[in-house]
């Protein structure tokens, strides 16, 4: 048997009151079988989970996510579901960033009367997990780098440009924006990936310095980018406030997320 | 903290396959549990007591029942904690029977583990939860029935009747529905258009319901006690409010087209030979009846269960009118379940009527002028000429069904019928408190089963409307202003119109209307400032629950 066949993921399922959540109980009802590896938390509508409470499943070990909601359209708070859509797949473009394959975050409409449904999902996306093998599998980082890179992940999808974007994709790319222009879906995207590059860099920099003040060329290294891009990086968090000079070896300043 | 964790054995749904002792003791070594222990049954009297026995001698401030759904009862272990003395909402609800005992059956180690992981992660949400008040709000009593069939007429009176507003909306030009395609009723062989009358007379009486014929219902907001309803008839809109709906939009008859050689003529449906037999037009003196068309196969599983009783009903009122008529029934299983039904096929093979039975690999094929069939039981093929055949075919949901429920957000089956929310316990209610439904729109239901449901859904729905109020939970966004940037995107995404930004001594902020809010989440979960903490479902109560399996192993 190889490891992969012999490994069995860890997969959280986050299930929304009104439609996942009941296929699951009916699944049960109905007494189909599928995979223990799922355990479900409940919450009262798949928008409810903020896309960092994903990304802390991953930084805690987890192998795989499910996101269930009702089928757009049946939404029990009406339009939740469009937002979990959205949000989920910013989750998965920043899962993408870290290394990770996306296909370990699921995000699936299912409901009340889906019992069977339910329970071939749960199978697929088990088997699908254990293909991927153990978190990280994917990426060949030692265990610590890459929990390192989920936290700036995690921190990336807290920034305010990066939610408000996901917030405003539907309007912008449905709607107008306040210029009574519409934002074409590729427009939008481009602006989006830009976005995520952007500010993971930035957290992967912000993470870097919180214990030691380090040289541009030695936070370049950390965060395996170039010293050019680095330094425009931390004039301009330094900008924000969030990074100070705190000395300076021979000739390079060292820096120092601010008040650390 | 001082956590209870109740363990239940749900007879041997979960104790069958579960270590429940086992489990018991596990939650006891969990930080915070101060006691645990396991039932046979929790939510018995017995369970019940011993839950409250439990917190007033181990002074408990969590309690957490490791049973079967909350979804049918978490209110009331939730009533159980509140009656002793003790905030409902500290109260936390773990799934082990329908989403681990029943659903792995085969691996029972494993699920034992997984078992202990939903406690371990039970517990911890339960050690966060904080006490929340439930909101009241008051209930318009006025109802919305919609569908002016027998099942949503004996609905609206019912309810008019014990002195409420009813708005009838029927998208015909006339009340009636089905039942004014029917002839006579089995088993009494009454004739459908008196009954329809009668009701139909009884309804446009009635001072308190407002019949609204070619009408649909267009949109529907809001929540239980305060819907707002756009009716649109004809070609204008209707407006008005209403505490209850009720769904009784029948169901429509399987047109088999292509089936058997159907051709509305000498190949007929149960419901076209209805109308010659209504209107006297019926001419044959040998007629072949085909059941299960288009129900009990790959594509249609279900038992349509009217069509064996109608067959019956209709082959008897032939040879009633006509002696010496010759009729076939072929079928597959005759299903007329109860005392009365059995009886009422006895009646038909007692006056004559031949009964084939054929199977569904080898169906009769429909000829020109005769069927051929092979007899299972006799084990050869028969030819029988005919004059008429009848199709027996299902009842199958309503085209509109789909969308009346997004309008209302419920949901339908596999089948496209409306789905409630629990076949047994909550079999007329949908999960959405304030919506009720009966008749056809539910399951293929006969008459007498119709105004059973739609009796006993105008009693559900009086049970909010005579009380005047209804509480809800207390589960709803609030703002931390020291954080709120006042950049609205909340109030952009909230469906409901629940949260407002407005100018305040600190600047703009958002306001929570709490009434209004559903507790969905979703602003919260796109707050750009993380302003917004959802109660009872907060970032720390979600993220307590994820702990990795592998640390509830070691």
């Amino acid at each position: 048997m190889t490891v992969q066949e012999s490994f069995e993921p860890d997969i959280l399922g986050f299930l929304c009151n009104w439609c996942s959540y009941a296929s699951a109980d009916l699944a049960g009802v109905s007494r189909l079988q599928y995979p223990p590896n799922l355990r479900i938390i409940r919450v009262m509508c798949s928008a409810r989970v903020d896309p960092t409470i994903v990304f802390e499943a991953f930084i805690r070990g987890v192998d795989g996510v499910m996101v269930l909601g009702c089928h757009l359209g049946t939404c029990h708070y009406m339009t939740g579901n469009y937002y979990t859509e959205r949000r989920m797949k910013t989750t998965k473009r920043v899962l993408k960033r870290v290394g990770l394959s996306p296909e370990r975050l699921l995000v699936d409409w299912v409901s009340a009367a889906e019992g069977e449904r339910f329970a071939t999902l749960i199978r697929e996306f088990t088997e699908k997990v254990r293909k991927l093998g153990p978190l990280g599998n994917e990426t060949k980082l030692e265990p610590q780098k890459l929990k390192t890179r989920l936290a700036s992940a995690k921190e990336t999808l807290t920034q305010q440009r990066i939610r408000w974007l996901v917030g405003r994709e539907r309007e912008l790319v449905e709607d107008k924006n306040v210029f009574g222009e519409k934002v074409s879906q590729e427009e939008f995207d481009q602006l989006m990936l830009q976005t995520i590059e952007k500010e993971f860099a930035k957290r992967r920099i912000l993470l870097s310095i919180k214990e030691d003040a380090l040289s541009v060329k030695e936070i370049a290294q950390r965060v395996e980018a170039s010293p050019r891009e680095v330094l425009g990086n931390l004039v301009s968090l330094e900008r924000d406030g969030l990074v100070s000079v705190v000395g300076i070896e021979g000739k390079s300043p060292k820096y120092r997320v601010a008040g650390g | 903290m001082r956590v209870g964790v109740f363990i239940c054995h749900c007879g041997t749904n979960i104790g069958g396959y579960l270590d429940v002792p086992q489990l018991a003791r596990y939650a006891l070594s969990l930080p915070n549990v101060v006691f645990s222990q396991d039932n046979l049954y929790t939510c018995s009297e017995a369970g019940l007591t011993a839950i409250k026995k439990a917190i007033a001698e181990n002074k408990l401030n969590r309690v957490v029942v490791a049973s079967c759904t909350p979804r049918t009862h978490e209110s009331l272990f939730r009533s159980t904690c509140r009656e002793a003395g003790l905030n409902p909402y500290l109260f936390q609800f773990v799934n082990i029977r329908d989403q681990c005992s029943w659903v792995h059956m085969q691996e029972r180690e494993r699920a034992n583990e997984k078992a202990k992981a939903l406690i371990r992660m039970g517990v911890a949400r339960a050690v966060l939860l904080e006490p929340e008040e439930e909101i009241e709000v008051e209930v318009n009593p006025w109802a919305l029935v919609i569908g002016g069939g027998i099942a949503g007429m004996t609905c609206a009176l019912s309810l008019a009747n014990r002195g409420f507003e009813v708005k009838l909306v029927e998208k015909e030009s006339r009340l009636g529905g089905t039942l004014n395609s029917l002839y006579k009723l089995y088993p009494t062989h009454e004739e459908a258009s008196r009954l329809v009358q009668a009701r139909t007379e009884e309804v446009k009486k009635n001072q308190k319901i407002e019949v609204l014929t070619s009408s649909k219902v267009k949109e529907v907001r809001g929540f239980i006690g305060n819907y707002d309803v756009t009716v649109r008839q004809g070609e204008k809109d209707r407006l008005f409010k209403a505490g209850v709906i009720v769904v009784a939009t029948g169901a429509e008859t399987f047109k088999p087209m292509g089936i058997y050689g159907y051709d509305g003529k000498t190949v007929v449906t149960q419901l076209e030979l209805e109308q010659m037999l209504k209107e006297g037009r019926l001419d044959a003196d040998t007629v072949v009846m085909i059941q299960c068309v288009g129900s009990r196969d790959e594509k249609r599983v279900y038992c349509s269960k009217v069509c064996c009783p109608t067959a019956l009903k209709n082959a008897m009122l032939i040879k009633e009118a006509n002696p010496n008529a010759q009729i076939f029934v072929l079928y597959r299983d005759i299903v007329t379940q109860g005392t009365t039904y059995e009886d009422y096929y006895r009646k038909a093979r007692e006056v004559g009527i031949t009964f084939l039975k054929y199977s569904l690999e080898r169906p009769p094929v429909v000829g020109n002028e005769s069927v051929k069939v092979y007899d299972e039981l006799l084990g050869e093929e028969l030819t029988l000429p005919y004059d008429l055949v009848v199709l027996s075919t299902p009842m199958v949901a309503n085209p509109d069904a789909r969308d009346l429920a997004q309008i209302l957000k419920v949901p339908v089956d596999e089948n496209g019928f409306f789905l409630e929310a629990h076949v047994k316990l909550r079999p007329i209610d949908f999960a959405t408190d304030g919506i009720y439904l009966c008749g056809c729109a539910h399951w293929p239901t006969n008459v007498g089963e119709s105004l059973s449901e739609a009796y006993g859904a105008a009693s559900r729905a009086s049970i909010p409307l005579s009380a005047g109020h209804v509480t809800t939970e207390p589960i709803i966004a609030v703002v931390d202003e020291d954080q709120c940037s006042g950049c609205s995107l909340c109030e952009l995404t909230c469906p409901f119109k629940a949260i407002q930004v407005e100018a305040t001594p600190k600047g703009r902020k958002a306001k929570v209307i709490a009434a209004s809010c559903k507790g969905c989440g979703a602003c919260g979960a796109g707050c750009p400032e993380k302003a917004i903490t959802m109660r009872h479902f907060t970032d720390e109560q979600i993220l307590a629950q994820v702990i990795p399996l592998a640390e509830v192993i070691s």
